[in-house]
Formats: C-alpha cells, structure tokens, sequence
C-alpha cells in the first residue's frame, strides 16, 4: 500500500473574464515508503502546481482542485484545514527552491527551527535548542551551535539550503516533498544536496517526492519517474526503463536533447521543435502532438491512453510510441 | 473620489515600493541602511536639527534667562500704540505685547511642541499599526472571510483619508474641547488611516512571499506566521513615516494651537498659539511671529528631512 497515491488530480485556475487555465490536468502516481519518485517536466508542465495543491498551498480563491491524493489513508485535498495544519511539517513536509527567499530574513536560524520544533513535538527552550543543534549537525552544518544564532543572510547557498532540510526534516515526517531543491545552487552544492537527501531516504526510510526538470537529479536519485507534458504524465516508469528505452516521443526527445560531452565536436544539438505553448487541450487529442515528430491522425481523436507497450510497470501515453527496436535511435 | 484613492495608492505604493526591499540581503538589510543612513548629508543634517531641538525641549525651562510668564518688563512696551522694543541685550528675541521674554518662552515652548508631536505620532501609529496589522493579517491568511474584514477595515480607513486632515483635527478637538489632550488626539487621530494602509500593504506584499510559504508548509500557526514572520519584515515603511509623521504632526499641532484649540493655559507657553498672539502685532512687530514660525519650520523640516533620508537609505531601487 502506497503511502501517498495520487489519483486524476487536476487543479485549474480560474479568473473572472478570462478562460480557465488547466494547469494540472489528471496526474496519477504513487509513492512508497521509502521510495523516491521523480516529477519531471519542463516549465510550466504542472511540477510545482501539483506540490502545491498537494501541500494545500494554493489559494483558496480562484482556484478547482479535483481527483484524490490519498496520503495514509487521508484525502489531503479534502481534510479539514485544521488537520492539514497539524500533519504539515510533522507528517508531510515540503523543502523549496529558492533556500535564501525560503527563510524568514529577520529572525535567526535557530528560531525558525525551534519555532517547529516547539509546534509540532511540544517541546521548549533548552531542549528545544539541543535538539535544532542536533538536526543542524545531522545535515552537515558545522559548528551548529554558533549558526543556530545566525541569520540567512550569513550563511553560503548550500548552508541555507541544509538548514531548509533540517526544517523540514525536524519532525522525521513520513514524507517529503523537494521542489527543485537543487536549481539555486552551484553544481557542486547541488551533488552535496541531493547526498544528503538520499541518505535520509535510506535511514529515516522517508518518502520522497522529487520535482525537478533537472534529467541529471532524476538519473542519481529517483526509483520511480513521471514525466509530465501540459499538465499529465506521458510516461511512467523505473529509473533504469526510462533512460533506456525512452518511448514516449517527449521522454524520447528529452533525452535525446542533452547535449553529451562525448559527442563528436561540431555535431549540431538536438532540440525538441516548438515550444509548450504549441499545444492542444488533452480532451482533444495528444498535447504534444504539434511538436512530436511522429504523430498521426489518430493523436487528434481524444486524450491517448496510458498503455505498457514494451514492458510491464512502463506506461506509456502514446499512440505511436518509440519502441525498442529503436534503440539504435536512441545511441545514435 | 479622485484625491482618496490617489492617497490610498500613494500610501499603497509607497508600501510596495518599500517591500522589493529584497529578502536577498535579509537582516542586512537594516545594517546596510544605517550605513547608507550615516552616510548620507541629508541625514546628517536632519539628525542635528533634531538633536537641537530635543535638547532645547529637554533642558528648555532650565536654561531659559526669565520665568515665561514674567511680565518683567511690562512698561516697556505699548502694544496700543505699536511700540515693542525689538532686539535687545537681556531680550534677545524682544517682548511681547505683556512685556515677557521672547526667547524664555521660545525655550520653554520647544517642550510642548515636541510633546504634542510625539504623543500624536505615538498614537496614530500605535492605533493604526493595531489596525493595519488585523487587515493585513485577515487579508494574508484570513481566507474569504478575512478578506470581506479587510476590506471594510480598508474603506473604513478610506473614509478617514478622504477628509482633509486638518478639518479632521479641527472636528476631533471641537468635539473635544480645548485642551493640550485635545490637540494630541486630533493630530494622532489625522493619522491613523496612513499608519493602517502602509502596514497593512506591506504585510500584503510579505503575505505573498516564499518564506510564509515555507512557514505554512511547515505547518506553522497562523498567529506566530504573522508575529515571527510577517510583521518584522513589513515594519520598515512604518518606521519612515513616523519620523514624517513627526514632521506633519508638528505643523498641525501648531496649526490647531493657531486656531485656538490647542492649549487654553497661558502659562504654558506653545509655538502655535506665540504664533497666533504675534499675529495682532505683526505690523509693528513682525520678529514675534517669525520666531515660533522658525522654530517651527526647522523642527518640521529636521524630521522630514530625516525621513527621507531613511526611505531613500531603506528603497532598493535607488541603491548603488
């Protein structure tokens, strides 16, 4: 039994006047204890919308959620406000992109922890300091007892970035979200980063959801990877599948965009044609089928199914998918 | 209409304006402003002129040659008659027309001036930080309801700007009869609508940042999201405009002594109301009026100048 499982969530945004803008438009997935499962997507795509709307984030006003995401035997998009409050940060916990914009600039590091701390696990001035000294060391902060007095602005990048996850780690919650966690940060602090992400993994046996466009991120750390297009999953499938059998036409394009150090110099790069907004609505057809260089007309005749043309655990939204006989394509 | 929502924008843009004060530079950001404070001649020159005036207030009634009420000299001068006796030695700003010191009530009036002007600011911010800290707090996490209280705070607030301050002041006091009080309470009350709407924009602007985000992520509550989180980081606008607001509290303090509203106890010595006495004799001796003008002007100008100076040195925008 999945701990969070997400089923046909959509969120659209609606203003008066103005025609709704489905931003998330039937996403399903699930996550394990102690799993990671990856969101990838380009911007715009849905990733940090269905965070939001997952944590209870978005505004109240001029927003429609639907479908279920069922965390521990709750629906956390219809639990009352007051239930939500309490599980946030203790039981489900989110770690965002931007470190420095994240933390409350007036108010020392070790405040915004302990403030947790005294929320969600009842506890109190010198225990409470003891144990922000102690989770500031846990995620690799030295000499936590001086930095607890710290305020944000004092610390490098990758420091805010460990105090943000020692926030959100404080109350071991059971899962946790990442929303780019890596993006703000230099490459080096990035691996740093997500090393540490991965070891609470295995040790706490947390669960974590990791949102990202970043290909790189998904290939060291996610067992389980979703890739989204306009607001739905195209493809789903294990780390390992995806990077070597890429069949959907997006995922497949994806991967074949990076540009490899070890290509022969003057090779041109290889983009995916068009952009995000050359799309049609899901309800008509294949979203991506104005980019895609394999579709038909049978892309245009209503939302494709998710079907497991080359293996079973590897789904697939695609009328023509690129299956294995392609692999040559794909080295190529 | 018109002139209500151009102030109600003006105090909301002043709000936003202050707030891209970047969360980047972060409690910093304070420490950066006292350095381009110091290091700014407006400042300065504002800091000195207040420094001055504080210490005549202080020490003002200790220092003061005569008593302010001594009418020492009172068959020197025949206000009847146009004869003053002007500047001279042991009378340095002259007499009035009851033959007292200029300069003793000059000094001793610098008390009551900046009393009446901290005790009103004290009470427009304190009433519309009270205010503009419930608005912005139901604005921000209030949901549907705490935007409907919002929004009646705000034209609430809305209404008060629309009228012309000091026919607001002048109302207050009427209402309340002549008293030192009086004066204090018209003048805060003229501005707490300003003190409410700049709070309140700029903890709407805090609302919608990363860092509450996180906080409510975190599962914080919504009371110590705005104690811990939103206030601190919206108070710095709030503290430009009382030092402004000194400056406009000042000028209409004496206005309503002017008017004869403020103080009725003449052995209380007050710029506005030297001013409006000097008035009777300001063809023969026009000096009467200028000092307590003067005294007035200057202060005024201290505050604003170093109110500016501490917008300029807290506005992003204009850092470089």
């Amino acid at each position: 039994m999945a701990l969070l499982s997400v089923d046909e969530l959509s969120v659209t945004f609606t203003a008066k006047g103005r025609k709704d803008s489905i931003a998330v438009d039937g996403v399903s997935f699930d996550v394990a204890e102690g799993q990671v499962v990856g969101l990838v997507g380009e911007s715009g795509c849905g990733k940090s919308v269905t965070s939001l709307a997952l944590m209870g984030l978005l505004p109240a006003k001029g927003v429609r959620i639907g479908g279920r995401a069922v965390f521990d035997g709750q629906d956390l998009l219809t639990m009352s406000p007051q239930y939500r409050r309490d599980i946030r940060g203790s039981q489900l916990a989110m770690i965002f992109q931007d470190p420095l914009s994240s933390l409350n600039p007036v108010v020392p590091i070790g405040v915004q922890i302990t403030e947790i701390l005294e929320r969600h696990r009842g506890m109190k001035g010198e225990a409470a300091r003891k144990e922000a000294a102690h989770l500031l060391d846990r995620v690799g902060i030295p000499d936590p007892a001086r930095r607890l007095k710290e305020f944000p602005h004092q610390l490098s990048g990758g420091m805010r970035q460990r105090a943000l996850i020692a926030m959100a780690v404080a109350c071991a919650p059971r899962m946790l979200i990442a929303d780019e966690p890596t993006t703000a940060l230099d490459v080096t602090i990035q691996a740093q980063i997500l090393e540490l992400l991965k070891e609470l993994v295995d040790q706490e046996g947390t669960a974590l959801l990791m949102i990202t466009h970043d290909l790189g991120v998904v290939a060291g750390l996610c067992d389980e990877v979703n890739v989204l297009y306009a607001g739905r999953a195209v493809e789903s499938a294990g780390r390992r599948d995806l990077f070597t059998y890429p069949t959907h036409p997006y995922a497949h394009g994806l991967l074949g965009s990076i540009p490899r150090l070890d290509a022969p110099r003057g090779e041109p790069l290889r983009p995916i044609r068009g952009s995000i907004n050359d799309r049609i609505a899901w309800a008509d057809g294949c979203a991506f089928a104005p980019r895609c260089d394999r579709y038909t007309m049978e892309c245009l005749t209503g939302t494709p199914e998710l079907t497991e043309p080359r293996a079973a655990g590897h789904q697939v939204r695609c009328v023509n998918p690129v299956l294995p006989k392609s692999k040559a394509e794909v080295s190529a | 209409m018109t002139t209500v929502t151009k102030k109600a924008d003006k105090i909301d843009r002043l709000a936003e304006l202050m707030q891209t004060t970047e969360v980047t530079s972060g409690a910093s950001l304070w420490r950066e402003a006292m350095r381009r404070l110091r290091a700014s001649k407006m400042a300065a020159i504002g800091a000195v002129v207040i420094a001055a005036f504080v210490v005549i207030a202080l020490i003002g009634p200790w220092i003061a040659p005569y008593a302010p009420t001594a009418q020492t000299w009172r068959g020197d001068v025949f206000p009847n008659r146009g004869e003053f006796v002007g500047m001279r030695s042991g009378n340095w700003f002259g007499l009035d027309h009851l033959g007292r010191d200029v300069f003793s009530r000059w000094l001793v009036g610098a008390r009551q001036t900046l009393l009446v002007g901290v005790v009103s600011m004290l009470i427009g911010l304190v009433v519309g930080a009270l205010i503009g800290v419930c608005s912005g707090a139901a604005a921000t996490l209030g949901g549907r309801a705490g935007q409907r209280v919002d929004t009646v705070i705000m034209r609430f607030t809305d209404i008060m700007l629309s009228l012309p301050s000091l026919l607001l002041a002048v109302s207050v006091a009427a209402v309340l009869g002549q008293s030192l009080t009086t004066v204090m309470i018209a003048v805060g009350v003229v501005q707490i609508p300003v003190f409410a709407r700049l709070l309140r924009g700029s903890m709407l602007v805090q609302g919608g940042s990363d860092y509450v985000l996180a906080a409510k992520a975190l599962g914080l509550r919504k009371r110590r999201i705005v104690l811990t989180q939103i206030l601190p980081n919206s108070l710095s606008p709030v503290i430009v405009q009382a030092t402004l607001s000194l400056a406009t509290a000042i000028i209409e303090a004496a206005a309503l002594s002017y008017l004869g509203l403020g103080n009725p106890d003449p052995a209380i010595p007050e710029w506005g109301v030297m001013l409006a006495q000097a008035q009777r004799f300001f063809d023969n001796e026009p000096m009467m009026a200028v000092y307590p003008a003067v005294g007035i002007i200057i202060t005024a100008l201290g505050f604003t100048l170093l109110g500016e100076a501490m917008r300029e040195a807290l506005d992003p925008k204009l850092r470089g």
